[in-house]
């Protein structure tokens, strides 16, 4: 059962090839083969060649996922391959992520950048909030002194303007 | 001007105070970034590339090459401590050092992966020095049909070699040349896969993909699978060893140099190999074989010097023909291209301070580390028990910074998601990520290599391999094709049935 549905997801991976190397094709139909090129090889030969690799490979993949080929998962030191996907991690995670990216440039790294920290150990499954707070706070606005003094990279300060 | 009279000028660069101090600051924070788990040099690099941008790029290489030897220790720590590395140099490593340390001793196993390392990147730096200015003066006469085959067999050696299945690995390196090839055509000035986003006629910023792919698909993957009981990490004091572990290391270090560097110079697909090949040599030249396997000691200083030697190995293609051989080199070489800076045989000629100071560096980076991992093992080992929310949430904050830090652009952080996500797509179903990034990195120099070649030849495909050079790089393509099989099939040759 398991087995079929992970070759189902496998499968997953040959149509998004596939997808990859039409779309490659489908855009290299809109170059002008011609202009600004001084020799044989315009700029349409190398997204085509690698559209037509990538759909080769779609189907390659495909052939070996039906023959019962599976693709070995990563193993690492904090790994644990015996559960499946834990997807509720991962959404707070990726919340976490988004919300830095939507937050930054209105209120400034300072607050984002803690938030994101503050957010991803929260996912991370660590609850001693107040904690996780002091060091999220104290790394995003260390990190934004590190990048506007030492480094002369102005992340945006956001809110805190003129208190910073 | 001859190499030593060049390396010495490198010296006066690299032992600038200033330098030193980029030197020892790179070494300690490859080192502490290095030893945390699930983070390799590549990734290590990657992440620090950010703290760079405000640097020469002198000072910003000088720094890359004592982050790049204490990534790669500090990643040899782990592997010992704490087994199962997430670099795949480091996993022959794993194999006798980890035993050790379950024994009791771990001082011994971190001493001679240090010393041998040292030992190995001093060696190997010299190779370096004296090797580049040689393949410098046929670099020169190389022409674009010769690049062009180099890169093919980069591309081939590096999905065949690593990972277990082949397609898995030619997917991933379909999906960087796709990557690539986003942006606009240089030769024709036209869009091409952009979607109509002006963000992305510049192509995608190396740092973006090198930290999306790496850090932040790292990150998610093990979010996704956290183990909830932390993993036994054994304690260790300062590294040292005794009269008996100097007697039976010192040779497998000297053979490990010697295996290393020239893996490491050809284009070969990185340390797997070579580390291997130490590790049964070490084992049939031992006069403890049945120790292997129980925590030989010949088997961690032989696969560790192996490694460094490597590592330097590489920087030979690097630096002479700006062809990476492994996922570190493949960042370095974004690196380089973010200074506007392309490497080649033209480098050494244009960038000397540049290039020697960076080869100095090396050796001093690597005194800098043996004197700094000897006392601070102790030290490095606590690192290892940072609680883990801490260790991957900081890896998503400096994976932001870092990416938002390049253009100061939102748009770089959603890419830096899409990246993220395709990363840990990569991990789950058994897509090695570095035929990715080596594609992506090397992809658009391959294409106008093949454009000029036949430009030269009118169109004709010959023009691929008129040159004696390219066709003896496509004759080792085809042997680097046809004779893993062969071997495969020679050695089972009652075929398997494989139940399930």
């Amino acid at each position: 059962m398991a087995a079929v549905q992970q070759g189902r997801s496998e499968l997953g991976v040959a149509l998004l090839l596939l997808v990859l190397g039409g779309w490659a094709l489908i855009d290299a139909q809109q170059l002008d083969a011609t202009a600004g090129t001084s020799g044989p090889v315009g700029p349409k030969t190398v997204p085509v060649a690698v559209g037509i690799l990538l759909i080769v490979t779609a189907v390659l993949l495909a052939v070996d996922i039906l023959r019962g080929g599976r693709g070995e998962q990563e193993a690492g030191e904090d790994v644990d391959l015996s559960h499946g996907s834990d997807w509720k991690t991962l959404g707070l995670l990726v919340a976490a992520f988004v919300a830095n990216i939507l937050l930054i440039d209105r209120l400034g790294w300072p607050v984002s950048g803690a938030v994101l920290f503050f957010g991803t150990t929260f996912a991370l499954g660590s609850r001693h909030l107040i904690r996780n707070a002091i060091i999220s706070i104290a790394l995003s606005v260390g990190t934004w002194y590190l990048f506007n003094l030492g480094l002369g990279i102005a992340l945006p300060v956001g809110i805190l303007k003129g208190i910073l | 001007m001859d190499s030593l009279t060049e390396l010495l000028n490198g010296f006066a660069t690299a032992a600038h105070p200033t330098n030193l101090l980029y030197a020892f600051v790179g070494v300690l924070l490859g080192t502490a970034i290095g030893v945390l788990p699930g983070i390799g040099p590549a990734m290590t690099i990657a992440l620090l590339l950010p703290l760079t941008y405000a640097l020469e790029p002198t000072q910003a290489f000088i720094m890359f090459a004592g982050i790049y030897y204490g990534g790669m220790y500090g990643g040899s720590t782990t592997s010992i401590l704490l087994n199962t590395p997430g670099e795949s140099a480091s996993v022959v490593t794993a194999i006798e050092g980890n035993k050790m340390a379950r024994k009791g001793r771990a001082a011994a196993a971190l001493a001679t992966a240090a010393i041998g390392s040292f030992i190995a990147g001093t060696l190997g730096t010299l190779a370096l020095a004296l090797v580049a200015p040689a393949v410098v003066t046929v670099a020169i006469k190389m022409g674009a049909p010769d690049y062009f085959a180099v890169m093919v067999l980069a591309f081939i050696a590096v999905t065949t070699v690593l990972g277990s299945s082949k397609i898995r690995g030619l997917a991933a390196l379909a999906i960087g040349l796709l990557v690539g090839t986003i942006g606009i055509d240089p030769t024709s000035g036209q869009q091409r896969l952009t979607l109509g986003l002006p963000e992305l006629a510049d192509g995608i910023d190396v740092v973006v993909v090198a930290v999306g792919l790496f850090a932040v698909g790292e990150a998610l993957w093990i979010a996704a699978h956290l183990r909830r009981t932390p993993a036994e990490i054994i304690t260790v004091g300062a590294a040292r060893m005794t009269r008996e572990d100097w007697r039976r290391s010192w040779k497998p270090w000297l053979r490990g140099t010697a295996i290393g560097f020239p893996f490491g110079a050809i284009p070969a697909g990185g340390a797997e190999i070579p580390t291997f090949l130490s590790y049964v040599t070490e084992k049939k030249l031992s006069k403890h074989p049945e120790e292997f396997g129980q925590g030989a000691i010949e088997g961690v200083a032989g696969p560790e010097a192996t490694n460094n030697a490597s590592a330097a190995g590489g920087l030979v293609p690097l630096l002479t023909l700006g062809i990476p051989t492994t996922a570190t080199a493949a960042v370095m070489l974004g690196a380089f291209q973010g200074y506007g800076i392309q490497p080649g045989p033209r480098l050494l000629e244009t960038q000397p301070e540049l290039v020697w100071g960076l080869v100095a560096s090396l050796f001093i980076g690597n005194v800098i580390l043996l004197a700094l991992n000897l006392p601070l093992a102790p030290m490095w080992a606590k690192l290892l028990r940072i609680p883990r929310p801490y260790l991957y949430a900081g890896i998503l904050f400096f994976a932001s910074i870092g990416a938002y830090a390049a253009n100061l652009s939102t748009f770089d952080l959603w890419l830096l998601l899409i990246l993220g996500a395709l990363g840990f797509g990569m991990r789950r179903f058994g897509l090695p990520v570095v035929p990715a990034i080596i594609g992506i990195i090397l992809g658009p120099t391959a294409e106008e290599q093949l454009r000029r070649a036949l430009q030269l030849s009118d169109g004709h495909v010959s023009g691929l391999a008129n040159t004696w050079f390219s066709k003896i790089v496509y004759v080792v393509i085809l042997l680097v094709l046809i004779v893993p099989p062969i071997v495969t099939r020679l050695r089972t040759r009652e075929p398997v049935k494989v139940g399930d």
